[in-house]
């Protein structure tokens, strides 16, 4: 019989993932339930918590306050050693002393998103009302969702107005939510590789991802914890799909070519001989080390579901109407996931608003997750647009 | 004629610093009134969108290469990237207080249509271009039987980016026929200084090297 090789099992017990759900290694801000978050689906979701990570001194007049808002799989772990993972913050190359989001003049702020995995309320938290995991009862939640569990967290830090929002790919979807619901508490927005809807090719990448994990066995209808399994490799295909798109030709080209892995010919067997597929497995695997295969079908959900100009009878600018905020929109050359004329519809919106607005896209062949990378031309504009926004702002250092 | 006027001394840059700027950038600035919101159609690196900021006031700016907007935003500019022909029409009336086309509009595919596109998003227009009927353009054309190059205008006839040149009569001809009200015009010679106001449209056709036009809508000027 022709040798096959799956995906490899993951290393991280469930116990840890199940346990950082509900009891995260960061700060938590409980809302009981005198303070429901009020979800688009008419549901009122009480209790529930929100975790979040900051870096950086509140400044004594609170106005150097930076959200960063996490895209689909990333986390609050934004600068910090993940504990799951052990692996550095995903933007730290973005974020600390003397870099683009400069922690001795900002303080940051990133929460996970409700919906999400690391211990923010989502479908692996524990539904108090039972006493399991929430699984397939928790309710579908949407990007406006949010962002209004992220201005109670807000609210709940003493924070009028953020100097900016910050965010990439759903992130930047959050950002671009934050300007359209809460226009006066956001100063600037730097919305990145990001889109103001999900297109009909990236709601059917979502769906393949979907219905990979579902059609994993150990699923369970989504009742997995009770059958003390995860469906790993329905959800590493579904990862495995998703990295596909955050790449692009080019650069795949450029990084694996045709190479073999650890051999000199084909094996004529259906094993990882190519790099490409063994770089993909390896995506595969560790990404279920880290992440719940629910909340991927939750957190996908929602950004299918997200389209501004839907909310405001299908014209965008009409969201825009006269706001204040600064905005600086990045897009990037290969990023066929949200490409660059999606970001030109928000820009021209943003124009018919009057709204003051700067457009860079960056020449880059990394695709998509090229915002994640080591992009310098985006780190110049990030640092300027934050320090032209300060200076507006009449910032002075932090803690003065 | 009363529309040629003398460049006044700019205030809120002092006299020590003007020398950084260009000249026609200091010419335009001084054409601005302060607190006004003003959009540079083709703003380049973002130099004359800095000097008006330094004046307190509200400057975007609209440039086509990808280098020249990053730039741009990297100083802390508002600047999109875009095209003067086809991304003007996006943006909606009375939009700005002043739009400024600097050493742009004989690069536009549809230069009339632009020109009505700016008086359009705003109140007042400032248009800047070199005058095709300069003398050193015309002498080079008349005796070398070449196509003129000159310190400001390098390019060949090949790989030039300006497919609309025009002369100062044949500009104020344009606004004539579209209506549009000249309310200032100013001649500048090779080296950015204005040339002296008493002297006849010919002369300013024949010796400014660029000419500055701030224009606003013939209807709205009564």
């Amino acid at each position: 019989m022709t040798k096959v090789q799956s995906i490899p099992s993951p290393s991280v017990h469930t116990e840890e993932r199940a346990h950082e759900a509900d009891h995260p290694s960061s700060q938590v801000a409980a809302f009981g339930g005198d303070q429901p978050l009020r979800l688009d689906c008419g549901i009122d979701l009480s209790p529930f918590q929100i975790a979040y990570q900051t870096y950086g001194k509140l400044n004594t007049e609170r106005s150097n306050a930076i959200m960063i808002c996490h895209a689909l799989t990333l986390d609050q772990h934004v600068a910090n050693v993940h504990p799951l993972t052990g692996k550095p913050g995903w933007w730290e190359i973005m974020i600390g002393p003397g870099r683009p989001l400069d922690t001795d003049k900002y303080f940051i702020i990133c929460s996970n998103v409700i919906g999400g995995c690391m211990g923010s309320t989502g479908p692996a938290s524990t539904n108090p009302a039972t006493g399991k995991v929430w699984g397939l009862d928790f309710p579908i939640i949407t990007i406006p969702d949010m962002v209004r569990a992220q201005a109670m967290l807000l609210d709940r830090l003493g924070i009028d107005t953020l100097l900016c929002v910050v965010g990439g790919s759903m992130g930047g979807m959050q950002v671009l939510q934050w300007t359209a619901a809460y226009p006066e508490r956001v100063f600037s927005a730097l919305p990145t590789a990001c889109s103001t809807r999900h297109s009909a090719q990236n709601i059917a990448f979502h769906e393949l991802g979907r219905q990979a994990v579902m059609a994993d066995p150990d699923w369970h209808g989504g009742r997995y914890v009770d059958q003390g399994t995860h469906p790993h490799r329905g959800l590493a295909v579904a990862r495995m799909a998703g990295h596909i798109t955050y790449l692009s030709d080019a650069a795949l080209h450029r990084k694996f070519g045709r190479r073999m892995q650890n051999r000199e010919l084909p094996t004529f067997s259906f094993d990882a001989d190519f790099q490409v597929e063994s770089y993909l497995r390896y995506q595969g695997s560790s990404f279920v080390e880290r992440f719940d295969a629910n909340s991927y079908l939750y957190l996908t959900r929602a950004m299918d579901y997200f389209d501004i100009a839907g909310d405001h009878n299908g014209v965008l600018a009409k969201a825009f109407t006269g706001i204040q905020t600064r905005f600086c929109v990045v897009s990037f050359t290969s990023d066929w996931l949200f490409p660059t004329s999606e970001s030109r519809a928000l820009v021209h919106a943003l124009n018919a608003s009057s709204a003051r607005v700067s457009f860079a896209e960056i020449e880059t062949d990394r695709g998509h997750d090229a915002f994640l990378l080591d992009v310098p031309e985006f780190f110049d504009i990030s640092r300027a647009f934050l320090q032209s926004a300060g200076a507006a702002r009449g910032l002075t250092k932090a803690g003065q | 004629m009363s529309l040629q006027q003398q460049v006044l001394p700019l205030t809120g840059v002092g006299s020590s610093d003007t020398g950084l700027y260009r000249g026609d950038h200091l010419l335009v600035a001084e054409m601005v009134e302060r607190g006004s919101k003003v959009l540079d159609v083709g703003c380049g690196d973002g130099d004359l969108l800095q000097l008006l900021e330094a004046r307190g006031i509200d400057g975007r700016g609209i440039e086509l290469s990808r280098e020249g907007v990053n730039r741009c935003v990297a100083k802390g500019l508002a600047v999109v990237q875009g095209d003067a022909d086809t991304d003007l029409v996006n943006y909606p009336d009375d939009a700005f207080d002043y739009v400024i086309l600097s050493q742009t509009l004989q690069a536009t595919r549809q230069p009339k249509v632009v020109l009505e596109n700016l008086l359009r998003i705003g109140r007042r227009a400032i248009v800047s271009f070199p005058n095709f009927g300069f003398w050193k353009m015309r002498l080079q054309l008349l005796v070398g039987g070449h196509m003129p190059r000159t310190e400001n205008l390098p390019a060949t006839w090949y790989d030039t980016p300006n497919i609309h040149f025009c002369t100062i009569k044949d500009f104020v001809q344009l606004c004539d026929e579209i209506n549009v009200k000249m309310e200032r015009a100013v001649a500048l010679d090779l080296y950015g200084r204005p040339l002296r106001l008493n002297l006849p449209w010919w002369f300013w056709n024949m010796f400014g090297e660029q000419g500055v036009f701030l224009l606003s809508r013939a209807e709205r000027a009564r």
